[in-house]
């Protein structure tokens, strides 16, 4: 039994070209196939989702002020430092550079009014980071999204601060006064808000007997004046733009979209979820029954009248509120969604008749949080039954 | 491009690496001082040695026959003396026995061996003489795998093959051997791609070649022209394209039945390599003792496609290439599959397609699964990869079970693509074997549990 030759160094045959010994390492690192490896870490993922939301962030300080960039701040920086304490304090490795908990913090931020107090997005970003994410584990052992539950928290915490009755006046022209003047000019008083407004359907005012609307109905009349603005026709274009009352993150659907592109752009999101969520809300809004202002159970199907208003009522949906918002950046949450593109398909229609059911229904004017946050907790079910047929098995 | 190249769903595009070796024309490599030949060539059991110690061999003579059914005849590579027949490294990490040759320097061709066969006496063969002659010259599947030739072309009478496909994908990075054998010996391919069609009586051969070897594919078209049966196909470049069960998907479209052979989708697929060296043996009489290997990866001072007799030890074929200092890894075969050495004193087989030096440093430590859902949309498999990652990061082995666990391919995407740089495919590995292990005991108590009283089973 001989061992091979151990050096075998330079070769002797002629078309050998006379290379000298090769200096190999003493040791080769060893390990189980693949050898390479993607340049795609957990960090890079979070820090890009960061900067997807940056747009978002820059509107709502443009918008409402240099105090909404200090919830923003603080949000984002009470979140990392909860998650260090917690980590700490559970014996985990600290892992706050991650940038997990600090879009954790933005997106609760991006989900308050512009005018809480400041002790509001600590204590949310505490929740968030503590109960949403570090109870269950960690990043990726949510079921839920924290920042999401941190939201639901405050909802019930401070419900005078966040079920709105106040909102920050926006005016025409008040994009740059807002840069320094004072940001808590408030109207008590405005009916709603943006969200309770959003609900205007014309389907609610009809009037049975003539089976005509008010003068007034017209869903984007009515949230203009619901909103306390006063330029009727431009307010598609304040609602696209941001220039209206809001949470902090929610109010610009251009910078929201921008930010979508980014994350569509680095494939962390597939297009057919944020599609699916807002596609079901609006076709709900469209199919579900609403009581008209008589009290009468009517449909789109009774209501001729509707119809030139379709467009509108969707416009307004789709714009006011949080929809966007949430459809891109928190139903895609890759912790907290199926895998499977066909379960985040189910999971987006779910989601989205929701959020209409709220929005038509629900005793509260706005359903993006809570209509995700029930999806959530059915997140492992629906990607269980939407796996795909597995190659060279037949379909079950 | 306007239109779409045929495919299958699911898999990844790394880095393909390959320019540093793809412009070096095929060199001969040095003859070593000795020769290892391991006598586990292939997939099976290991072949049985037929020469004793101080024998003189001639290139091309018999020096082991096959161990079994799922075996390969193994032949000198060099003429030469056998100077012993011993332990040797292996580079699958089995134990295994080599016959040591040592190299006379005459190279000289046992009788009968290398002479070609007249082209009427090649024409008449019968299919079963063909494969008579494949398994005499000892092939086995030369992308790798290294399963014996003639057990693939021996379907059983009710599983017909209408198609024969030649695997000229190489969807590895670095590897470059096959596209220097499409571009050097086209005509010996579409020759051996002949005789694999008669042999097992299909209709069509398909060579499918990836779209980022454009000329490879040229040159196989021009060769394949005009004759009847006989197609080239582009398909896309896409990582892993070149495995056979992705390869039938995209060119018939047919799905290999979960835990069946390419027989059972009427498909037979053979590296572009072993069809040259099928028209090697057929119309050459020439034994399988050479082939190409790639000698690639960032720690190679010079990269090569050098042509290597069976049993040359990688450390002098990396002598030759050099070796850089940051040299951190050395893989048999790709990056992706390829098996990492931990000695350069394994000797090259007739599986070794490359020969690579990593730099990689280790994976940084695995953190928990985010659900990003990338491997779920790489998987070829179409099978879940999070969830088995899940299940075997908490050794819940037996539950993979049920996850179709014996369906994954081992390719290695899942794990390629992890952001949280989870072993995925190692832990499915895992799984794979305790379930193994765990049917094999289970068998052993049902055969204890039969036996009757009294009597110790063996």
């Amino acid at each position: 039994m001989t061992e091979p030759a151990a050096p075998q160094g330079a070769p002797s045959a002629p078309p050998a070209p006379q290379a000298p010994a090769a200096r190999l390492p003493e040791k080769w690192l060893v390990g189980s196939s693949p050898h390479a490896r993607s340049g795609e870490t957990v960090s890079q993922i979070m820090w890009t989702v960061a900067l997807a939301l940056l747009p978002t962030c820059a509107a709502g300080v443009v918008v409402f002020g240099w105090y909404a960039g200090l919830i923003i701040v603080l949000a984002a920086s009470s979140a990392v430092v909860a998650e260090g304490i917690v980590q700490k304090a559970l014996g985990r490795k600290v892992s706050v550079s991650d940038g997990s908990a600090a879009v954790t913090g933005v997106l609760l931020a991006c989900c308050l009014p512009p005018n809480v107090k400041w002790y509001v997005p600590v204590v949310g970003s505490f929740v968030a980071i503590f109960i949403g994410k570090q109870l269950f584990g960690g990043l990726g052992r949510n079921y839920f999204n924290p920042a999401l539950i941190g939201r639901a928290f405050l909802q019930f915490a401070f419900p005078t601060q966040l079920m709105m009755p106040q909102w920050p006046i926006v005016t025409r022209g008040s994009v740059f006064e807002s840069l320094t003047g004072d940001i808590f000019k408030v109207a008590s008083g405005t009916p709603g808000g943006a969200d309770a407004v959003s609900l205007a359907t014309p389907l609610a005012v009809i009037d049975p007997g003539t089976r005509a609307l008010p003068a007034d109905a017209s869903p984007l009349a009515a949230l203009g004046k619901g909103m306390g603005l006063d330029h009727g026709a431009d307010v598609l274009r304040d609602l696209f733009l941001g220039n209206v009352p809001g949470c902090i993150g929610e109010v610009s659907k251009l910078a929201i979209i921008l930010g979508g592109l980014i994350l569509l752009f680095n494939r962390y999101i597939n297009w057919r979820l944020p599609v699916a969520y807002v596609g079901a809300a609006l076709v709900a809004v469209l199919v579900l029954p609403v009581k008209d202002f008589a009290g009468h159970w009517t449909g789109i199907y009774a209501a001729d009248v509707y119809w030139p208003y379709i467009g509108q009522t969707l416009l307004v949906h789709l714009l006011s509120g949080g929809l966007l918002l949430g459809a891109v950046f928190m139903i895609t949450d890759m912790v907290t969604r199926p895998t499977t593109v066909k379960g985040q398909v189910i999971y987006g229609i779910a989601a989205g008749v929701i959020v209409a059911m709220i929005r038509l229904y629900g005793g509260y004017p706005e359903g993006v949080c809570y209509s995700i946050l029930l999806v959530n907790a059915a997140r492992l079910v629906v990607e269980k039954y939407s796996m795909p047929r597995v190659f060279g098995t037949k379909r079950a | 491009m306007s239109f779409r190249l045929p495919t299958f769903p699911g898999g990844v595009h790394p880095p393909d690496c390959k320019a540093p070796s793809a412009g070096c024309p095929v060199a001969a490599a040095p003859m070593p001082e000795k020769l290892a030949v391991t006598l586990a060539q292939g997939l099976g059991a290991p072949s049985r040695p037929v020469v004793a110690v101080g024998d003189r061999v001639l290139r091309g003579q018999l020096i082991a026959e096959p161990g079994g059914f799922v075996s390969a005849a193994i032949h000198a590579p060099t003429s030469g003396k056998v100077e012993a027949i011993g332990d040797c490294p292996h580079p699958a990490g089995v134990k295994a026995h080599a016959i040591y040759i040592t190299p006379d320097g005459a190279d000289e061709w046992a009788p009968g061996a290398n002479v070609p066969a007249p082209a009427e006496a090649v024409a008449a063969l019968k299919p079963k003489e063909i494969v008579e002659k494949v398994k005499a010259a000892g092939l086995v599947g030369m992308g790798g795998a290294a399963f014996p030739t003639h057990v693939k072309l021996s379907p059983p009478n009710d599983k017909p093959i209408d198609t024969v496909i030649l695997n000229g994908c190489e969807c590895e990075p670095y590897l470059t051997s096959d596209y220097r054998m499409m571009l050097e010996h086209a005509p010996e391919i579409v020759t051996g791609l002949r005789l694999l069609v008669r042999a097992v009586g299909a209709v069509r051969g398909v060579i499918a070649v990836e779209a980022n070897k454009p000329d490879a594919y040229e040159r196989l078209l021009r060769e394949v022209r005009g004759i009847e049966g006989l197609s080239c196909r582009m398909v896309a470049v896409k990582y892993p394209q070149g495995a056979e069960k992705q390869l039938i998907k995209a060119i018939l479209g047919r799905e290999v039945p979960s835990g069946g052979l390419p027989m059972d989708a009427g498909a037979l697929v053979q590296n572009v390599g072993t069809a040259a060296a099928v028209s090697d043996a057929v119309c050459f009489n020439r034994p399988l003792t050479e082939r190409v290997v790639t000698i690639s990866g960032d720690g190679i001072e010079r990269p090569a496609n050098l042509l290597c007799r069976i049993g040359v030890s990688y450390r002098t074929l990396l002598a030759a290439q050099g070796v850089k200092t940051e040299a951190r890894r050395l893989i048999s075969g790709g990056p992706m599959m390829g098996l990492a050495q931990w000695t350069a004193d394994v000797p090259v087989t007739k599986g070794t397609s490359g020969i690579l030096v990593l730099t990689t440093p280790p994976p940084p430590d695995w953190t928990a699964c985010i659900n990003c859902g990338k491997c779920v949309e790489g998987c070829p498999a179409r099978l879940m990869p999070n969830r088995l990652s899940k299940l075997g990061e908490f050794r819940r082995f037996e539950d993979m079970a049920g996850r179709n666990v014996l369906d994954c391919i081992e390719c290695g995407v899942c794990t390629w693509q992890c952001p949280a740089k989870r072993p995925i495919v190692q832990w499915i590995r895992q799984g794979k074997n305790e379930l193994r292990l765990a049917k094999l005991k289970a068998e052993a108590a049902k055969k204890k549990a039969e036996a009757p009283e009294g009597v110790l089973p063996k």
